[in-house]
């Protein structure tokens, strides 16, 4: 990474600049007086940056050269399954017959692509295991939300309608309970137990006529197992509820369990975590919903079907829909890349991620057991989580030891969660990587525990090697600048 | 098995086991019931190499008409216009691609300067105070809008104008039912938002006024006239957007919206058949706390070097749980550099001309329709749309239109019966006089 001081694009303009090539005009030209009426004309031009070509290449190359994707270097950020991103994924999104066709054209001039989405549903019925998939949701949080719509319409359509109540795990992401309030329900939280498993008595204690869903996710956000998941989903069917499957964590159970066949009503899936979305510095995502045949007629509008022909449909006709979600079909530049992948790794290669992906945390998590606490001993999934309180008790805190982290060259875990370990690192090393790494990054870490006993400022001060250090967010909170204003020679 | 994503030897694996302290791979799940344990392998195609995949991808897509070897004049809410080339090289730069939410600024500092400039971009063309960091898109932004305002006026009406993108209103409308919102629609008028039932329907539980601009028909609403109606009531004015539009409209920050909403599809993304898309929310200071997903701030570090982190963060699921004020985790990210990076190189200048190249080329081609004996139902002000009554069938006419390579318009009448035999023509920047008099020459052949 580079040192010196990053201009802004804005910093770089200088009027007279272009860097465009409008076709040329062909028709009459108006005054846009003629065109529009008073008023309706904006008085100050949009200050936008007037640069040439090659200041833009130079600029936002320069920015990349400060960010630190998959393809810079090891990502192991527990929960968000940072595994290699095909570039062959990336080449089939951009065939002119998917990138450059538009979502409203007539249904015969789209054939193609209605099929890849229907291959992709019908791939991701079988790897849940549910009855139907809708591909319209747009990221995991807004597949949370369709899931609990479509059973809190459920529920309504069985004149149920008082069941407000999503049981949550404590262990469980934020995104939880925020979908489950914007979705119109309250949250109950149930504990886990010394294990780190969903506690079963507490369970019993929560569930009660008005429990509409429990969510959970499987391997849990400590990357274990929950072995009781039948017991669990006999305890929320018992009393009438339906079981949600977050599938974050999906890359830990492809060909070794099925959300369908553990008692699972619902599913939401990541397509840009465990089907290479990519990640994209953020999005786009793609969260696909998985859902038996009881929750069917509650799909989001449309509905991709199959005719007896052999040509693909939209479907609008589900009077008992939700409605929509998202206008048009949902994300297909994303499930373009996830049914590519899914193609490119086939039923053997799908076992052999999931196998990989454990094996790979499983392995480290052992190899760093001397150094670190680790909270909760037992094999685990795809992802391990740590506890820096032995190095917290020296001073250093797990951020310090993710910022010196930044130093080796790797983006570190993710920290601070889940919220039932103090000072936890969450580490997903994924499939992709090689024991090398792996290795490497241990003695990283290894290192970084040494250091702590015995020069923990070095730890403290972190990061050292980077364009820049720590930041001042109370600072960006307290007074914040959101955008850049010329100052005024 | 031996992958090229699967970097793993056999020798790799057996040393790992034994680190482990296991026999086998199948160990590690034994904490799997075996009641529920899946036994074999998926029941899905088999992998194939990449070059047969690609091949077989490649006939897939070629399986479909696209706007690139056709000539497209439909819009509804997504455009064919000019994109750069430059905006494909930059977004396929992989530190781009291949990094997540920039949670740690000090090697994530590409990234959020990029959103940090995006939102700068976005809050000049909408002249609202500020931007986050983007949404999924267009819709979805709206619906969000419309839960900030209820939330914030503690009101539970919303006003929805019937001139707003029909699969917008549709997303609002289950976002509302999840909040318990009611949803009224205000009629229009001559392709525009009806004052005067607006008037009639605004009432003190209405959290907000929502209108496009230009309208879903293309028409260009007045909005200082329905913002005022909208603040006399005390409720918020959200207006969704085309920002390309705003290159030569003036914008809505200027005439009394509270929260300026859209997609920046226009501006270097592809159509991709409904997604992704870059949905942006633009607002004032007074609601800054309540916006929804991530917003990029400028900071210090601790030798006082400017930078970027993610920021009021307070708002957000992460730490709010049930209480935040949104369920959004992930942005557009990517499209949102993809948007900026069109925007830069359009520039002050550019983005003007585009905007309006646009007006003028749909005057043309309204023209034109009119000389052909065309009835053009809505003459007000437009942008890069209009609405044209045809005798017969807008789907009859479109199949015959394909054969001519021409993507014809969109069939008003599948969503507003009212306008059975309307089409919504959509002419861009990228249609020559050429195509357009093609266009307006088939449809009378087609029409007759």
């Amino acid at each position: 990474m580079h040192n010196e001081n990053q201009s802004l694009i804005f910093e770089l303009s200088k009027e007279g600049r272009v860097g465009y090539s409008l076709p040329e005009l062909d028709v009459p030209d108006y005054e846009l007086s003629d065109l529009l009426p008073q008023g309706f004309v904006r008085e100050e031009a949009a200050e936008l940056p007037e640069v040439a070509e090659l200041d833009i290449m130079r600029h936002y190359t320069a920015l990349s050269r400060r960010n630190h994707g998959v393809d810079s270097g090891f990502y192991p950020l527990g929960s968000c399954t940072m595994k290699y991103n095909p570039k062959i994924n990336e080449t089939s999104a951009r065939l002119s017959g998917f990138a450059n066709i538009h979502p409203l054209q007539d249904e015969t001039t789209v054939q193609g692509a209605m099929e890849l989405l229907y291959e992709l549903q019908t791939s991701l019925v079988e790897i849940t295991g549910m009855d139907e998939v809708t591909l319209q949701p747009a990221a995991g949080a807004h597949g949370e939300w369709t899931a609990l719509m479509m059973i809190r319409a459920f529920h309504e359509a069985n004149g149920e309608g008082h069941r407000n109540k999503v049981i949550v795990p404590d262990s469980a992401h934020g995104t939880n309970p925020a979908s489950a309030t914007v979705a119109g329900f309250d949250t109950i939280t149930v504990k886990s137990n010394e294990d780190g498993l969903v506690d079963l008595d507490d369970l019993r204690r929560v569930v009660g006529e008005d429990t509409a869903a429990l969510m959970l996710t499987n391997p849990n956000t400590l990357g274990l197992f929950e072995e009781n998941i039948l017991e669990m989903a006999e305890i929320i069917h018992g009393v009438g509820g339906k079981v949600y499957y977050d599938g974050a964590n999906l890359n830990a159970v492809m060909s070794k369990a099925r959300p369908g066949d553990m008692g699972f009503d619902c599913v939401h899936l990541n397509l840009h975590k465990t089907f290479t979305g990519p990640h994209g510095g953020g999005g786009p995502g793609s969260g696909p919903v998985g859902v038996k045949a009881d929750l069917i007629p509650f799909l989001p509008k449309p509905v991709l079907v199959k005719k007896e022909d052999g040509t693909f449909h939209f479907d609008y006709n589900r009077p008992q829909s939700i409605g929509r979600v998202k206008p048009y079909y949902g994300n297909f530049g994303i499930n373009v890349r996830a049914y590519t992948y899914i193609r490119t790794m086939g039923p053997e290669g799908l076992k052999a991620v999931t196998e990989y992906a454990v094996l790979n945390a499983n392995y480290m998590m052992r190899r760093l057991e001397p150094y670190f606490d680790l909270p909760y001993n037992r094999h685990c999934k795809h992802e391990f989580v740590l506890s820096g309180r032995r190095q917290k008790k020296l001073g250093v805190r797990t951020l310090d030891i993710a910022k010196r982290l930044l130093d080796f060259g790797y983006h570190p875990p993710t920290i601070y969660f889940p919220l039932n370990v103090e000072e936890g690192m969450m580490i997903e090393p994924t499939e992709t990587e090689s024991k090398e790494t792996l290795d490497a990054f241990c003695e990283a870490m290894i290192q970084i525990a040494k250091e702590t006993e015995e020069n923990p400022s070095i730890v403290q001060e972190a990061p050292h090697t980077t364009v820049i250090s720590r930041l001042d967010e109370t600072r960006a909170a307290r007074t914040p600048v959101l955008r850049y204003t010329k100052v005024e020679a | 098995m031996v992958h090229r994503y699967l970097p793993m030897t056999e020798q790799d694996k057996k040393d790992m086991l034994a680190t482990i302290g296991v026999e086998s791979v199948d160990e590690l799940f034994s904490d799997i019931p075996e009641s529920v344990r899946f036994q074999g392998l998926y029941d899905i195609k088999e992998a194939k190499s990449e070059s047969a995949l690609l091949k077989e991808l490649k006939q897939l897509a070629a399986k479909n008409k696209d706007t690139e070897s056709n000539v497209s004049f439909l819009g509804a809410g997504i455009y064919n216009h000019y994109k750069p080339v430059i905006v494909d090289h930059v977004i396929s730069r992989s530190e781009f691609y291949t990094a997540y939410t920039p949670y740690q600024p000090e090697i994530s500092q590409g990234e959020l300067q990029a959103i940090f400039e995006f939102q700068t971009m976005i809050a000049e063309l909408t002249g609202m105070d500020l931007a986050n960091s983007s949404m999924y898109d267009g819709g979805t932004s709206l619906a969000e809008a419309g839960m900030l305002a209820a939330g914030h006026t503690r009101r539970k009406k919303l006003l929805v104008s019937d001139a707003i993108h029909p699969e917008y209103r549709d997303v609002v409308a289950t976002y509302a039912y999840g909040q318990s919102i009611e949803i009224v629609a205000v009629p229009t008028n001559n392709g525009v938002t009806d004052i005067e039932k607006l008037k009639e329907l605004i009432d003190d539980n209405t959290a907000a006024v929502m209108v496009q601009y230009p309208n879903f028909f293309g028409q260009i609403e007045d909005l200082q006239l329905i913002g005022d109606i909208t603040h006399e009531a005390k409720g918020l004015f959200i207006v969704s957007s085309n920002p390309l539009a705003l290159g030569i409209l003036t914008p809505p920050g200027k005439l009394g919206a509270d929260i300026t909403v859209g997609d920046a599809q226009v501006f270097g993304i592809p159509e991709s058949f409904g997604g992704p898309y870059c949905g942006y929310f633009a607002t004032t200071t007074k609601l800054m706390r309540k916006v929804p997903g991530r917003l990029v701030g400028e900071t210090v570090d601790q030798d006082g070097r400017r930078g970027y982190v993610l920021t009021l963060q307070a708002r957000e699921q992460h730490i709010r749980r049930e209480k935040a004020t949104s369920n959004i985790c992930s942005n557009q990210a990517l499209l949102a550099l993809a948007a900026s990076v069109a925007m830069t190189a359009l520039g002050k200048t550019g983005v003007q001309e585009m905007a309006k190249q646009n007006i003028v080329k749909t005057r043309y081609a309204k023209d034109a329709f009119e000389a052909a004996g065309f009835d053009v139902p809505f003459q007000g002000a437009h942008f890069n749309e209009i609405v044209v009554k045809t005798n017969k069938s807008v789907t009859e006419i479109n199949k015959q239109l394909i054969q001519d390579g021409i993507i014809g318009g969109f069939d008003l009448g599948t969503v507003y019966p009212e306008l059975q035999n309307h089409v919504l023509i959509a002419v861009t920047e990228l249609r020559t006089k050429e195509e357009i008099d093609a266009l307006v020459e088939k449809m009378g052949a087609y029409n007759a």
